[in-house]
C-alpha cells in the first residue's frame, strides 16, 4: 500500500532510529530527533522500535491513504484530524481507504511523529532509511518530503487500533528545560567565571534551530588568554580540529552556543564547552524557538545512570503497548 | 464587512517586511487577494511567508514586527466580504 501526500508541512522528512558507524567519514547518524516518540509511534502500531516514521517539524502534513491500516501519532502536540475529526496522540486509530489525515497547530513541542503499521519503507541508505538531506542520502531521494510524494508502506501484520501510552509515559514539553550536559572536552579554555556564565545562564533558542543544530543567546562566556595553537586560527575559542560529538555545545567567539544534533558535521574547529547527555537529546528536538534552557552539569556517573533509567522507561513503554 | 484575523501556522520570530530596508508587506487599508504575503515567519534557519489566506482590506498588523509568535497565533485583521 501506499500513503500520499496532498501537503507537505513545512519540513517532513522520513526518520527511523538512524544511521550509526559512519560519523567518523563525515556521515552523522540522523534518525528521529525525539528517538522516544519514535518509539512510541512504532510500538502503537506494532511495528519494531526502529522502523521508518514521519518526523513533521511545527506542521503537520496532509495524508491520503489508498488502503486501510492503522496509524499513530507521537511527538509534539500537534492534533491530528481524520477528515477533519479529531483523533487522539499517544493512541492507535485505524484509518479507512480513502481518508485524509491532517493536523491542527501545533501547541507543545516540535516534531510530532506518525508511525503506520508496516514502517515507511522506502530503500535503505547504509543500513538505515533515515533522511540526512544535507547530502541527499536516505529518505525518499534523500530530501525533505513534497506535496504529490506517494510512500511505499511496508508489509504489514493485522493490527490492533487503539493501543495506548499511559499518561505517565508521555513527555511533557514546556518552554523552561533544563537540560544535563557532561563538561568537556575544551571547558579549561573558559575563566572559571565563564564556565559559571555558562552553567548560570537561562540561555534562550533562537529561530537558528534544525535538525543539525540549535543555537541560543543569553550571555557572553569569558574565556583565559592564550596564544591559539598552531593551526587553530586567530579566535581565542578556536581549537585545533577536533570531532564533534552529538549533543556537543560549541561556543564560537564565547556568544551564542551552538547545540549540535542528529544531523551535525563531524568536526571542526570550534571549543566544545560540553556535550547533552544522550537521554536529553529527545527534549532538546523538542524544544522550539524561544524555549529557555539551563545546561545543568552532571558527572558521567550520573549520565550513565540516566540511560539506564531511560532504557527502563523504554521497557515500560514496550509492555505497555504490547 | 467583517473582521477577519490571519493566523500564522507556524511559531517563530515574525516580521512585517521582507527585509529591513523595505517596507512593511500591506498597510492598513490596502486590498489583499487570498495568495498575497502579509509577514514572514523565521523558524529552522529560513523565513516562511504567511499568506493572507482570504481576499479583504488591511485593518492592521496585530503583532510587533521582530516578536515571537506561537502557531495560531493572530498577527494581522482583515476586513473581509460576509
Amino acid at each position: 500500500m501506499t500513503v500520499e501526500l496532498r501537503t507537505a508541512g513545512l519540513s517532513t522528512t522520513i526518520q527511523d532510529s538512524g544511521r550509526s558507524g559512519y560519523y567518523n567519514v563525515g556521515i552523522p547518524p540522523s534518525g528521529a530527533l525525539d528517538q522516544y516518540s519514535l518509539t512510541a509511534a512504532n510500538y502503537l502500531v506494532g511495528n519494531p522500535a526502529d522502523a521508518a516514521v514521519l518526523e513533521c517539524a511545527y506542521m503537520g502534513p496532509e495524508l491520503h491513504f489508498t488502503e486501510s491500516t492503522v496509524v499513530a501519532v507521537t511527538g509534539a502536540d500537534m492534533p491530528p484530524r481524520l477528515n477533519g475529526e479529531p483523533r487522539p496522540q499517544w493512541e492507535s486509530f485505524p484509518v479507512s481507504s480513502g481518508d485524509v489525515l491532517d493536523f491542527g497547530f501545533i501547541t507543545a513541542g516540535a516534531r510530532a511523529y506518525v508511525g503506520v503499521v508496516g514502517g515507511i519503507d522506502v530503500p535503505e541508505a547504509l543500513g538505515s532509511r533515515s533522511t540526512y538531506a544535507t547530502a541527499g542520502l536516505g529518505g525518499l531521494d534523500g530530501r525533505p518530503l513534497a506535496a504529490g510524494d506517494v510512500l511505499p508502506i511496508g508489509q504489514s501484520r493485522s493490527a490492533i487500533a487503539g493501543r495506548t501510552v499511559p499518561e505517565d509515559l508521555r513527555p511533557k514539553f514546556s518552554k523552561d528545560l533544563e537540560v544535563r550536559v557532561v563538561m568537556g572536552l575544551y571547558d579549561h579554555v573558559l575563566t572559571p567565571d565563564g564556565r559559571k556564565t555558562f552553567l548560570d545562564t537561562i540561555w534562550t533558542l533562537t529561530p537558528v534551530a534544525d535538525r543539525t543544530g540549535f543555537r541560543y543567546t543569553g550571555g557572553k562566556l569569558e574565556l583565559i588568554e592564550r596564544t591559539p595553537p598552531f593551526g587553530a586560527g586567530q579566535d581565542p575559542s578556536n581549537i585545533v580540529d577536533a570531532p564533534y560529538p552529538i549533543g556537543s555545545i560549541q561556543v564560537p567567539g564565547g556568544v551564542e552556543p551552538i547545540l549540535l544534533h542528529r544531523d551535525a558535521v563531524s568536526g571542526g574547529g570550534y571549543m566544545m564547552v560540553g556535550t547533552v547527555i544522550s537521554v536529553d537529546l529527545d527534549v532538546v528536538g523538542q524544544s522550539a524557538p524561544n524555549t529557555r534552557t539551563q545546561f545543568v552539569e552532571v558527572s558521567l556517573d550520573e549520565a550513565l545512570d540516566a540511560r539506564r533509567a531511560y532504557r527502563k522507561r523504554i521497557q515500560r513503554l514496550a509492555e505497555s503497548c504490547s | 464587512m467583517s473582521r477577519h484575523e490571519v493566523v500564522t501556522p507556524i511559531p517563530g520570530v515574525f516580521y512585517r517586511k521582507p527585509d529591513p530596508e523595505s517596507p512593511n508587506f500591506v498597510k492598513a487599508g490596502q486590498a489583499v487577494a487570498a495568495e498575497d504575503t502579509i509577514g514572514l515567519v523565521e523558524v529552522m534557519k529560513s523565513f516562511h511567508p504567511v499568506p493572507a489566506g482570504v481576499a479583504g482590506k488591511v485593518v492592521d498588523y496585530i503583532v510587533e514586527g521582530e516578536s515571537v509568535v506561537d502557531a495560531g497565533q493572530a498577527v494581522l485583521a482583515l476586513e473581509v466580504e460576509r
